[in-house]
């Protein structure tokens, strides 16, 4: 039988200078939520560098396009867009196979989520949940509408920046990420508190850029957003 | 190196239900991952894992979404980087929101996992996702009827001892069966043990 070390050479860290923290009293919610103690230091072992594995077969013909895959009886409501990009490693290496989630608001900022409240129409038309899978290049690609602003309770006259949320499925459990895609130029995301959350230096990277160049004439308008997970610091291929 | 920075995590929110564990919550979509692991020919003792997430009041917490990772009844996994490889029928992964259930339970079907082979005692491991979570948590689910590997089990050891209960579930031998029990509490006294993973 092979070494089980053989392969387990290690992972890359958790970078706390990119991530939010715990406790972010701004961000009310955290403030019972968020564990008080510190983490506990776990070296990666076997448990931390595997993970599910989600191919293409996962996947229903447009789960990647959120302007059909809910459509019933015509076009949602709202302005098309295009949310493509790659997902890397830390060695700017491509992660292939790698699952993506999305959910999001319909253009009026409301979700089909039971629990959303928010006086805005819901769109028949518009589910608002999707996935996809990334090619050898690591590359992604989403057809979907862009999604409203929202009011939520954390403040007086807080409103949520226009977001995509992603969940991330890379490598091993350790690559596990969920995040938030923002939009260029938004001037709720200087009076965020979760955006405002993450560290200074690191929000740029959860703002989409605009590409002319991702962007379909006549269609839709394109966007551009890279992710970078965790990764195995090397892969059973370079032994 | 340093050109790829990780991308920062953000909250999963209040919203996930439909995207993440539409099956579970009565949307139209399918699911990737649900609560029920074991089919009727994956091999190993039958388990069910019980818990809830408690918030810093004690309260539990009814829009969590816990997601686990654990090794078949061989210790084995299903991916590449296990040169044994797991049992075809068995990938070793759910995922459950807090919200379905009356009591805001997570309540996971699966099998006992194997020792991995590497010195630490079988366990699962767990991802804790919510509102009021900027970042995702790791945690692990350990077996109180393992109490000698639990003892030698390297992870566990490098917790402190009056902390290490909050990471070992407790096993009940009932009518339905093996059920192993565990609540997470985000703070307060038996605050659980997260790792820097």
């Amino acid at each position: 039988m092979p070494s089980r070390e053989s392969s387990a050479t290690g992972y890359t860290r958790r970078d706390w200078g990119s991530h939010p923290p715990l406790i972010h009293p701004d961000y009310k919610s955290t403030v019972l939520r968020g564990p008080t103690k510190p983490l506990v230091p776990l070296p990666a072992g076997l448990t931390e560098m595997t993970g599910p594995v989600y191919g293409h077969e996962a996947l229903a013909p447009h789960d990647a396009d959120l302007t059909r895959n809910g459509a019933r009886n015509g076009e949602p409501v709202g302005e098309r867009i295009i949310i493509t990009g790659r997902v890397l490693d830390e060695r700017g290496r491509a992660v292939p196979n790698a699952l993506i989630e999305i959910w999001q608001a319909n253009a009026a900022g409301r979700y089909v989520h039971a629990a959303d409240q928010h006086a805005a129409p819901l769109d028949p038309n518009f589910f608002g949940g999707g996935r996809c899978v990334t090619d050898q290049d690591g590359r992604y690609r989403f057809y979907t509408i862009k999604p409203g602003a929202y009011p939520w309770p954390n403040h007086f006259n807080a409103w949520r920046p226009n977001h995509i949320h992603l969940s991330l499925f890379g490598t091993g459990f350790l690559s596990r990420l969920v995040t938030q895609l923002y939009f260029p130029g938004d001037p709720l995301l200087d009076l965020d508190p979760i955006f405002l959350g993450t560290p200074a230096a690191a929000r740029e990277r959860l703002i989409a850029r605009f590409s002319i160049d991702a962007t379909e004439e006549g269609f839709a308008l394109g966007y551009e957003f890279d992710i970078v997970l965790r990764g195995p610091l090397s892969t059973p291929m370079e032994g | 190196m340093a050109d790829f920075k990780q991308t920062p995590s953000q909250t999963v929110g209040p919203y996930f239900a439909y995207g993440l564990t539409a099956k579970q919550y009565g949307y139209p979509q399918t699911s990737i991952a649900e609560g029920v692991l074991a089919g009727d020919d994956t091999e190993g003792e039958r388990i069910t894992l019980i818990g809830r997430v408690l918030d810093g009041e004690g309260k539990p917490i009814p829009d969590a979404m816990v997601e686990i990772w654990q090794a078949d009844a061989q210790g084995r996994y299903a991916h590449t980087a296990d040169p044994r490889g797991s049992n075809s029928t068995f990938v070793g992964f759910g995922r459950l929101g807090t919200g379905t259930d009356p009591q805001n339970r997570f309540l996971f079907q699966t099998v006992k996992p194997g020792a991995v082979g590497d010195g630490q005692a079988p366990h699962i491991t767990l991802i804790l996702f919510m509102r009021g979570l900027l970042t995702h948590l790791y945690t692990r689910v350990y077996f109180s009827d393992e109490a000698d590997a639990n003892a030698a089990d390297p992870v566990l050891a490098a917790v402190s001892e009056d902390r290490r209960d909050t990471l070992v579930a407790a096993r009940e031998d009932g009518a339905q069966g093996v059920v192993y029990r565990i609540d997470i509490h985000m703070q307060g006294p038996c605050e659980t043990v997260f790792f820097d993973a």
